[in-house]
């Protein structure tokens, strides 16, 4: 893991990776949108309500993943002291904060017409609303190490909150088997999935194109904050000089 | 009650959040590299 620790050498490899991840991502994404709007039968339950099933899944998991994400790169700087780490969790920041907001969006706007209500203060709904706000505080946090000077932006107080932040995750990934909540229990699990394969298919690749598109937005904002970080020294330096 | 204006909102505030996000992300990089690069060149 240290071999990639020096930023020359994650640039080498995240310059070329980045339209890697996006040109597809973007591709799997307009597939899956198109096949889930258009192509998959609607639900004998749900009616046609069930095509938000497209977006709002694979936007829980990035969110839920980008906290993990936030949780691993703060363990990796607190006890590696890895250059990179702070980098990325302040990178994952954003698009996990705009992914939970979609999240929480497009259930309010799927529980309308389905429930009949646009919230419920359930466990999911809950605790989904807890990460969102999670995210905002990290973010907070991380710009007011960056404004205080810290390399990369994230000090250890900012590490130690995302790992901290991170028991919400298997609460909100058991809150729907722990509490009665108006949200269905887990369709997919490591056991099989209760929803038709006819309907199953675009999930897959609404997954994929979004998990990409996640990948290539995190490069791209790394990219830029070692980039201003480039800048901040040679300024420094200069006023030095 | 008709499904599609919720499906059709949910999809576009998606699509445009996703969006804006990559055009904001993809700017302040090119910014960025762009700036940083004419600082080594201006040393240089």
């Amino acid at each position: 893991m240290h071999a990639f620790a020096n930023p020359a050498r994650f640039l080498s490899i995240a310059r070329p990776l980045t339209p890697w991840l996006f040109w597809p991502g973007l591709a799997l994404l307009v597939a899956g949108c198109l096949s889930g709007l258009f192509l998959t039968p609607a639900d004998y339950l749900q009616g046609e309500t069930v095509r938000i099933l497209y977006i709002h899944v694979p936007a829980a998991w990035l969110g839920m993943s980008g906290w993990t994400g936030i949780a691993v790169a703060g363990l990796v700087q607190l006890v590696w002291r890895h250059p990179l780490a702070a980098i990325a969790g302040r990178a994952i920041a954003a698009p996990g904060a705009l992914f939970t907001a979609i999240c929480l969006i497009t259930g309010s706007i799927w529980g309308r017409p389905t429930w009949g209500t646009w919230w419920e203060w359930d466990g999911r709904m809950t605790s989904m609303l807890v990460l969102f706000f999670l995210y905002l505080g990290y973010m907070a946090l991380a710009n007011a190490s960056a404004a205080s000077g810290e390399r990369g932006g994230v000090s250890r107080v900012t590490a130690i909150f995302g790992l901290v932040g991170a028991i919400n995750i298997p609460i909100i990934n058991r809150s729907v088997v722990w509490w009665n909540s108006l949200h269905q229990g887990p369709s997919i699990t490591l056991g099989g999935s209760s929803i038709a394969s006819s309907m199953l298919w675009p999930l897959g690749l609404t997954v994929l194109g979004f998990s990409l598109l996640f990948g290539a937005i995190v490069l791209m904002r790394m990219r830029t904050i070692l980039a201003e970080t480039r800048i901040e020294a040679r300024l420094r330096r200069m006023a030095r000089d | 009650m008709n499904p599609w204006p919720f499906v059709i909102a949910a999809y576009a505030l998606t699509l445009l959040g996703t969006a804006a996000l990559c055009i904001g992300s993809w700017r302040a990089m090119r910014s960025a590299e762009r700036r940083a690069g004419e600082m080594k060149r201006d040393r240089g």
